[in-house]
């Protein structure tokens, strides 16, 4: 994949102002901005790490909440137990979101299609329904977290450094997919996608790699659901919600599956419209179906695909 | 005298009703260009398939180079040296010609646990990938996505995956379907210069292509092997002549 010259312009573009958010709103005395666009980005590194395995590998995962709620649940859980250290939190999130997908990819990639989609739905149900069983740790009304402490430079307390260090996760995990994605590794999954038959034929082993994939994917969620505890202060089976799975997964079709960063756009957009369109009526659903609708009838890559590609066809 | 590449024992394969593949027995001497012809239907392809691994036989046994791989995936096959071209065009679409080529290579590189390197940029599949498509008069044409490329083009990318892997027994199925002439006397041309290198399956509608490659030819009939022999053995065999040759003449007249 390459990007164009647009392209980049737009991500860079994108990246200063996001940097100039919390200033500027600060300025403008509209706080609140800070907290949503705060949650809009750990959406957006959800969205990615959905991509990687929907849009590239062809895995179509209707579960991806799951690691959210255990990235977030590795916060809750160990704060609860006074371990509050985030390096550690971090660590389990991650660990914690890779052994689960392991579990989940190992069974799920054993079939296809639409048993694929109606297995990661039921493995996702069933780790909802263990959280709102675990009545230790707030059962279904959930858990009140403290935020994660690192070291004392960076105090999540203030909720500028939360959003930069949200930014920066978001930055870094949008860079490592692009590694990945160009990899060996990247391009064994996105032959996968395209002709598994052929990918046996030529001798790949394809299975494995596909674990692997569902893997960092489900990890990479998992850092999203470690710093959506730590911007909610609160973990609740909510966020395992298929629900939740759903949103995560138009986010990446707005934004376009396969396009990497475009998913990252689909969770800005998909998220701000809701956030705008809520204020007018509670029916924006009613609004947004249609819409989304019609932007995967006339846009299949969504509306990062909507701009021009790059000669390979790709990016 | 050595093992023969390729020996197919008493192999069977149904779907329901229909008996694709029927008791066939069959071998390919190494270095040979063993042809299979048949009429539509006759199990030439569901042949392929269990060879190359992608299908399962009911009964019976497939021995490479000496060793039973009957049990063994597609992807151990490959490892092997076996490798396969698709009657029906089967490339990465949306990938461009060279990436094509050069997955094919990577796939023999060792392991792709290999996350941080563009594989765009690793001359290490590209330079030799490049050199494929050259050789199939495709170098031009590699950085098209395969998708955009002609019928015939998709055709030559078809056997350059398959040489990609640097195989010992090459599988073609049909490589020249569908091609003009032109087309499909360069192929032809080219496979002949694959002799002696690659030991070679080789499907074939094509009388032309066949009796101008062949050392020997099989014929199928309904998943049964009725003749093997030189080119002119079976041109000659009567039962052939009624089954086939006949049909296939009045076809393509
Ligand atoms: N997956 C399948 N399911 C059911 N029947 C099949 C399947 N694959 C092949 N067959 C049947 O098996 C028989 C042999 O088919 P096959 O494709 O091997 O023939 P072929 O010799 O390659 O023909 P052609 O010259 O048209 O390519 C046919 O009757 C076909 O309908
Ligand atoms: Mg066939």
């Amino acid at each position: 994949m390459e990007l164009t010259r647009l392209k980049s312009w737009l991500l860079a573009i994108g990246f200063v102002v996001l940097v100039a958010v919390p200033p500027l709103v600060t300025a403008l005395d509209e706080t609140f901005y800070i907290t949503l666009i705060s949650r809009v980005m750990i959406f957006a590194i959800a969205a990615l790490s959905l991509d990687i395995i929907l849009g590239f590998g062809g895995m179509i995962s209707f579960g991806h909440a799951a690691y959210l709620g255990l990235g977030s649940y590795a916060v809750g859980i160990l704060a609860f137990h006074e371990i509050t250290n985030g390096w550690l939190q971090l660590f389990v999130a991650i660990g914690g979101s890779a052994v689960v997908a392991f579990i989940i990819g190992a069974i799920c990639l054993r079939t296809s299609g639409i048993y694929f989609i109606m297995i990661t739905l039921a493995m996702t149900q069933l780790l909802f329904f263990i959280g709102i069983s675990l009545e230790t740790y707030g059962g279904d009304d959930g858990l009140p977290t403290d935020r994660s402490e690192f070291a004392a430079f960076i105090d999540l307390g203030n909720e500028w450094i939360l959003f930069y260090l949200i930014l920066g996760f978001l930055v870094l995990c949008m860079y490592i997919s692009w590694r990945l994605i160009n990899s060996r590794f990247g391009m064994v999954i996105r032959g996968c996608h395209e002709n598994e038959a052929r990918m046996q034929a030529i001798g790949f082993p394809t299975y494995r790699y596909k674990l692997l994939a569902f893997v960092i994917s489900g990890s990479m969620c998992g850092i999203a659901g470690f710093l959506l505890a730590n911007l909610t202060e609160f973990v609740t089976p909510e966020f395992m919600h298929w629900f939740r799975s759903g949103e995560i997964m138009i986010m990446v079709l707005v934004g376009g599956m396969g396009t990497l960063f475009g998913p990252v756009v689909g969770a800005f957009a998909f998220l701000l419209f809701e956030e705008i369109i809520s204020g007018f009526t509670e029916n924006w659903p009613v609004i947004f179906g249609p819409l989304l609708v019609l932007l995967v009838l006339f846009a299949k890559q969504g509306v990062w695909g909507l701009l021009p590609k790059s000669k390979a066809g790709d990016g | 005298m050595a093992d023969p590449i390729l020996k197919v024992e008493d192999l069977t394969k149904s779907f329901g009703g229909v008996v694709a593949t029927d008791q066939f027995f069959f071998d390919i001497h190494q270095g040979e260009i063993h042809a299979i012809i048949g009429p539509n239907g006759a199990g030439k392809t569901t042949l392929l398939a269990q060879v190359s691994g992608m299908l399962k036989p009911d009964s019976g046994r497939i021995l490479f180079d000496g060793q039973d791989i009957t049990g063994l995936s597609a992807a151990e096959r490959s490892h092997l040296g076996l490798a396969r071209s698709f009657q029906i065009t089967s490339v990465f679409r949306h990938f461009s010609a060279l990436q094509n080529v050069a997955l094919a290579i990577q796939a023999h590189q060792g392991h792709s646990f290999r996350f941080w390197k563009p594989a765009a940029k690793d001359s290490s599949l590209t330079e030799p990938a490049m050199e494929i498509l050259s050789d199939l008069g495709l170098a031009d044409r590699a950085n098209i996505l395969a998708d955009n490329l002609s019928h015939g083009e998709k055709r030559q990318l078809e056997v350059a995956m398959a040489l990609a892997t640097d195989p010992k027994l090459l599988l073609l199925d049909e490589p020249t379907a569908g091609m003009g002439a032109e087309d499909s006397a360069r192929i032809r041309e080219f496979l002949g210069g694959l002799k002696g290198r690659h030991s070679m399956l080789l499907i074939e509608h094509d009388m032309d292509t066949v009796f101008s490659l062949a050392d020997r030819v099989t014929v199928l009939v309904y998943g049964r092997g009725i003749a093997t022999g030189t080119p002119e053995e079976v041109r000659g065999n009567a039962e052939v002549r009624a089954a086939y040759l006949g049909e296939d003449d009045a076809a393509h007249a």
